[in-house]
C-alpha cells in the first residue's frame, strides 16, 4: 500500500546510516526486525531461552553485573539432550565417583567475564542435586560435583547449555593435571628456597656483625654450620634443577645459561663447606642460597607463562564436533565421532557443524565454510557436492556420506600442519643462552688466570679469590631480569587485550619485515552489511520484514540494515516462500514482494529502470547485488558487501612508513579482493585472491627466504600459515583456536592494535638490552675486583643482590606496553 | 649466650613449619587458580 506511492521514477541512493536499535535483552547485541511478537527483544532463539531460564531461577542480577563489565556475546544454546553424558563409556572416561558424589570437569564455551563466573557458580540453585560448581575463569573449565541419586549429568549439562554455555568434556585431563602438579611442585620448591635464603641471610648478618666485635668462636662456628646445613638443603633440593640441567647441557655439548649458574653454585658451595669444616676462611652460603631463590623465581615466572599457552592449545579440541548423528536401518542415532567409518551416512541438522568430510546424498542447504576457506559468503550445497568437517550447515537438514573422519579430514590435516608448524619452528637460540656459552668459557679462563696469578703472589688466598670471582660473576641478571621483563611485558600486553606467546615473538616484532594480511575479518568487518541502496525508502521496512523470516546471511544483513528503528509496528508477512540460493517472496502488508538474486527476480518481474544493469556494475566491484520487485516490477536495488574497517587505512599507512612490506592473501573472490586492495593503496601484484589454506602456507614458506614473515589472519583457515610464519598474529575475535597456532592473539577487532603491539615489542627489547648492559657492567666491575683480590664474602653478598635488584628495578619501571604501571 | 643453641634451632623449626604449611596449601590446590577467587569474592551475596 505504501510502496506504490513511493517516488518510483527517481530511484535515490541512500547511504546506510547508523541508527539506534533495540538491543537484545540477553546479550545486548542489535536485534534484527522480527515478524514475531512485537515485544521481542532477543537477537536469537538462544538468547531468549537463556534469558527465560535465568529469570525463572531469580538470577537476574547476572545482567546487572554484566552491565558493569560491558562484555557480551550471544548465547549459543542448542537442543542437544546430552544423553551421551550419562553413558557408561563417558562416565568411565571423564567422571570420578566416591560416596555417592560424582565429579567431572567440563569445558564451557562462551565464558568471558566475571558475570559468567557468578552465574555458573549459582547453578546449584537451578539444578537440585548439584552440590557445587566451581569455575576456573582463565581456563573456562567448570568443576562439578553432584549427587548421582538425585540428578544426572546430562540434566546439568543441558541446563548449562540452556543458559548459553554449551559444555564439552575437558578432554586431555591427564596433560592438564600434570601441568597443575608441576606448577605446585615449583611453588613448593620456590617457597623452600625463599625460607632458606631468608634464614641464611640472618645468620650472615650475625656473622658480619661479629666480624667487628669479638665473637665467641664457638658461636661463630655454630652459625657457620647452621648456614651450611640449610644451604646444602637448598642446593640439594630446590637448587638441584640447575645442576641436572647444566649436566644435561654438558653431556649434549649445548652449553646454556645453567652451566655458569651451576658452576657458581658449586664453587661457592664446595669452597664454603671446605672452609666451614676446616674452621677458618671465607663462606659464601648467603650468596649461594639467595642465588638459588632469585633464579628459581625467574624460572617460575617463565614457566607460568608457558603453561597458560599450553592451556589454550586445548581449545583446539573443541573445534570439530565430538558427536555425530548416524543414519542406519534403525533410524538416527547419536554416536561419538570415533564410531564413524567411511561409507556410512550421517545427518547434519541446520545449525550443526559437519562432523566429517563427505558427499551430500540428500538435502539442499547453505554451508558456512569460513572455517576452512575464509570465504565470507555462505556456499550452496546440494546433492552430490562435497562438504568438509567443521563447516556449519545453515539452512536445512543434510545427509552426508562419510568419506573421511578425524585426522584424515581437511580440517584434521590442517590441524596436523599446525602441529608440525609449531614443532618445526626453529627454536630461536635465546640470546641469554648464547651469551651463557661464551660467559662460561670466559669465567673459567679468568678464574684459572686468577688462581695462577695469586698462587705466585700469595698462595694461601689463591683459591679463595678464584671462588669469589665465580660466585660474584654468576649471570644473575641474565637468568632473572630477562624472564621478568618478558613476563611483565606479556602480562601488561594481555591487560591491553594482546595475548603474546613467548619472548622470541617480542624480539621478532621489534624490527620490520614482510607482513601478509588476510582480508575477511582482518581488514574488513567480516560480515555483510548494506553498502548501497537504490530505490524508494518506503519499501525498506517491507523488505526488512520479509527477510527477517530467513536465516540466510544476506537475509539477516538486509533485515538488520533496512529495518526502521522507531517503526510503530512491524509489517505483516503472509505466504512466505523461500527458494534456496535464489531469493524469497511473500505478501507483506498486502503487497506482493519478491527479493533475491538478479536472475531470480528478473525471472519474476519486469525491470523498467534497468536496475539489473546497475546490479551488474556492483557485482563487478565485488559487492553482492539484491533486487526487490513489487507487484511484478523491479523497484529497488540493494548491494551488500563486507566493508573495510574505519581504522584499517591509517594503520596500513603507519605500517608502511615503518618499513613493513605489506601483502594481502585472501580466500575470497578475485573481484572482492582487488576492490578492497585498491581502496587501501595496494598494487595489483600485492593482492592475492582465491588462496586456499594450503596456498597461503606455501606463500608464507616462499616469502621466508626473502626475510622475516609476519602473518596476520583470523580463524582456523589461516592456522597453518600462522604457524609457519616467523610470527603469526591472530586478530579475529572468537576464533580461539587460532591462538594455538599463532604467537599473538589480538582480542580487539581490527588491526589497529598491531601498531601498539609493535611499539610495545620494540620498547621491551630496549629494556632487555639495557638490562644486559647493566649486568655486563656489574660483572666486569666485579670480575675486576675479584681478580684484584678485593672481593670478600661481605662485598659479594652486597654486590650480587644489588646487581639483581638494579636489573629488576629497571625492568619494573620501564614502559613496555601501555602507560607506566 | 648459650640460649642461641636452643633459639636458633627453634627458629629454624618454625620456618620449617611455615614451609610445610605452604607446601600443604599448594598441594591441596590453593594456588591452582589465582584469578577466579579475586572475582568470586566481589559477587558473594
Amino acid at each position: 500500500m505504501v510502496a506504490n506511492a513511493g517516488p518510483l521514477n527517481a530511484p535515490q541512493t541512500l547511504r546506510r546510516a547508523a541508527t539506534a536499535r533495540t538491543s537484545c535483552r540477553h546479550c545486548g547485541q542489535i536485534v534484527p526486525a522480527s515478524t514475531s511478537a512485537a515485544d521481542a527483544a532477543f537477537c536469537c532463539h538462544g538468547c531468549e531461552t537463556a534469558y527465560a531460564v535465568i529469570r525463572s531461577c531469580g538470577l537476574e542480577r547476572y545482567y546487572e553485573l554484566r552491565q558493569n563489565l560491558g562484555d557480551t556475546t550471544p548465547a549459543l544454546t542448542s537442543d542437544r539432550t546430552y544423553a551421551d553424558f550419562d553413558e557408561p563409556t563417558f562416565r568411565s572416561l571423564y567422571t570420578r565417583s566416591s560416596g555417592g558424589v560424582s565429579r567431572c570437569d567440563l569445558f564451557l564455551h562462551g565464558v568471558h567475564c566475571a558475570a559468567c563466573l557468578w552465574l555458573i557458580e549459582r547453578l546449584p540453585r537451578m539444578v537440585p542435586g548439584l552440590i557445587e560448581a566451581r569455575l576456573d575463569l582463565r581456563r573456562s573449565i567448570v568443576r562439578l560435583s553432584w549427587d548421582d541419586s538425585v540428578v544426572a549429568l546430562s540434566r546439568i549439562a543441558a541446563t548449562l547449555a540452556s543458559i548459553g554455555y554449551p559444555p564439552q568434556p575437558a578432554r586431555d585431563r591427564k596433560a592438564r593435571e600434570g601441568r597443575v602438579r608441576e606448577d605446585r611442585r615449583q611453588l613448593v620448591r620456590l617457597a623452600t628456597a625463599g625460607a632458606i635464603a631468608g634464614n641464611v641471610m640472618l645468620f650472615a648478618a650475625a656473622l658480619y656483625a661479629g666480624m667487628f666485635d669479638a665473637m665467641d668462636p664457638a658461636h661463630r662456628q655454630f652459625f657457620r654450620w647452621s648456614s651450611m646445613i640449610l644451604t646444602l638443603v637448598a642446593l640439594a633440593w630446590p637448587g638441584r634443577v640447575f645442576f641436572t640441567s647444566a649436566w644435561a647441557a654438558i653431556r649434549t655439548r649445548t652449553p646454556h645459561i645453567d652451566v655458569p649458574i651451576a658452576l657458581a653454585l658449586l664453587a661457592g658451595g664446595a669452597w664454603s663447606v671446605y672452609t666451614t669444616v676446616k674452621g677458618e676462611g671465607e663462606i659464601y652460603f648467603d650468596t649461594v642460597s639467595v642465588l638459588v631463590f632469585a633464579l628459581l623465581a625467574g624460572r617460575f615466572f617463565q614457566s607460568r607463562q608457558q603453561r597458560s599457552s599450553a592451556d589454550e592449545v586445548e581449545l583446539l579440541f573443541s573445534l570439530t564436533p565430538s558427536r555425530a548423528r548416524l543414519v542406519d536401518d534403525a533410524g538416527v542415532r547419536d554416536v561419538p565421532i570415533e564410531a564413524l567409518t567411511p561409507g556410512v551416512i550421517v545427518e547434519v541438522r541446520a545449525g550443526d557443524s559437519v562432523p566429517c568430510d563427505g558427499v551430500i546424498v540428500e538435502g539442499d542447504s547453505h554451508v558456512d565454510q569460513s572455517l576452512l576457506s575464509g570465504e565470507s559468503r555462505p556456499v550452496r550445497a546440494g546433492r552430490g557436492e562435497r562438504v568438509a568437517a567443521g563447516s556449519v550447515n545453515l539452512s536445512s537438514v543434510l545427509r552426508v556420506r562419510v568419506e573421511s573422519t578425524g585426522e584424515e579430514t581437511r580440517v584434521g590435516r590442517l590441524m596436523r600442519l599446525v602441529g608440525e608448524g609449531a614443532s618445526r619452528r626453529a627454536p630461536i637460540v635465546r640470546f641469554a643462552d648464547r651469551a651463557g656459552h661464551w660467559f662460561t668459557l670466559g669465567m673459567l679462563l679468568l678464574a684459572a688466570l686468577t688462581l695462577c696469578v695469586w698462587l705466585a703472589i700469595e698462595p694461601s688466598h689463591a683459591v679463595d679469590h678464584a671462588v669469589a670471582l665465580l660466585v660474584v660473576t654468576c649471570p644473575c641478571a641474565l637468568g632473572l631480569a630477562t624472564p621478568i621483563v618478558l613476563t611483565l611485558a606479556t602480562g601488561r600486553a594481555a591487560r591491553r587485550q594482546m595475548l603474546i606467546r613467548g619472548g622470541d615473538t617480542l624480539q621478532s616484532l621489534s624490527t620490520p619485515g614482510i607482513m601478509v594480511l588476510d582480508k575477511t575479518g582482518t581488514l574488513t568487518h567480516g560480515r555483510l552489511t548494506l553498502v548501497e541502496w537504490i530505490g524508494p525508502a518506503a519499501i525498506r521496512p517491507l523488505i526488512a520484514a520479509l527477510e527477517s523470516g530467513s536465516t540466510h546471511p544476506i537475509a539477516r544483513a538486509l533485515a538488520r540494515d533496512l529495518a526502521e528503528p522507531d517503526a510503530p509496528r512491524t509489517p505483516r508477512v503472509d505466504h512466505l516462500e523461500q527458494t534456496t540460493g535464489a531469493g524469497i517472496r511473500g505478501l507483506v502488508d498486502g503487497v506482493n514482494l519478491v527479493v533475491g538474486s538478479v536472475p531470480f527476480v528478473r525471472g519474476l518481474a519486469a525491470d523498467p529502470h534497468a536496475l539489473a544493469e546497475r546490479a551488474g556494475a556492483f557485482a563487478a566491484d565485488g559487492l553482492t547485488p539484491v533486487l526487490a520487485a513489487i507487484n511484478g516490477t523491479v523497484v529497488a536495488l540493494a548491494a551488500l558487501g563486507d566493508t573495510v574497517r574505519e581504522e584499517t587505512g591509517s594503520t596500513l599507512a603507519a605500517l608502511r612508513s615503518r618499513g613493513w612490506t605489506l601483502l594481502i592473501a585472501s580466500g575470497d573472490d578475485e573481484r572482492v579482493v582487488r576492490h578492497v586492495g585498491q581502496s587501501l593503496g595496494f598494487l595489483a601484484g600485492e593482492c592475492l585472491a582465491g588462496q586456499s589454506p594450503e596456498q597461503k602456507l606455501a606463500l608464507v614458506e616462499g616469502l621466508k627466504s626473502r626475510g622475516k614473515v609476519v602473518m596476520v589472519g583470523d580463524g582456523v583457515n589461516d592456522a597453518a600459515a600462522l604457524a609457519a610464519a616467523d610470527v603469526g598474529i591472530a586478530v579475529h575475535a572468537g576464533a580461539e583456536a587460532s591462538l594455538a597456532a599463532s604467537d599473538v592473539y589480538l582480542a580487539r577487532p581490527g588491526i589497529a592494535t598491531i601498531l601498539e603491539l609493535l611499539d610495545g615489542c620494540e620498547r621491551s627489547m630496549i629494556v632487555i638490552r639495557r638490562n644486559l648492559w647493566v649486568s655486563l657492567f656489574y660483572n666486569v666491575t666485579a670480575a675486576g675486583l675479584a681478580v684484584a683480590g678485593m672481593i670478600n664474602p661481605l662485598l659479594a653478598a652486597v654486590v650480587m643482590p644489588i646487581s639483581s635488584l638494579t636489573a629488576l628495578g629497571v625492568s619494573l619501571r620501564s614502559r613496555t606496553f601501555g602507560d607506566r604501571p | 649466650m648459650s640460649v642461641l643453641y636452643i633459639v636458633v634451632p627453634l627458629a629454624i623449626l618454625l620456618a620449617g613449619a611455615g614451609v610445610l604449611a605452604f607446601a600443604w596449601a599448594a598441594r591441596s590446590g590453593q594456588f591452582d587458580d589465582v584469578d577466579s577467587p579475586a572475582e568470586r569474592m566481589l559477587h558473594d551475596d
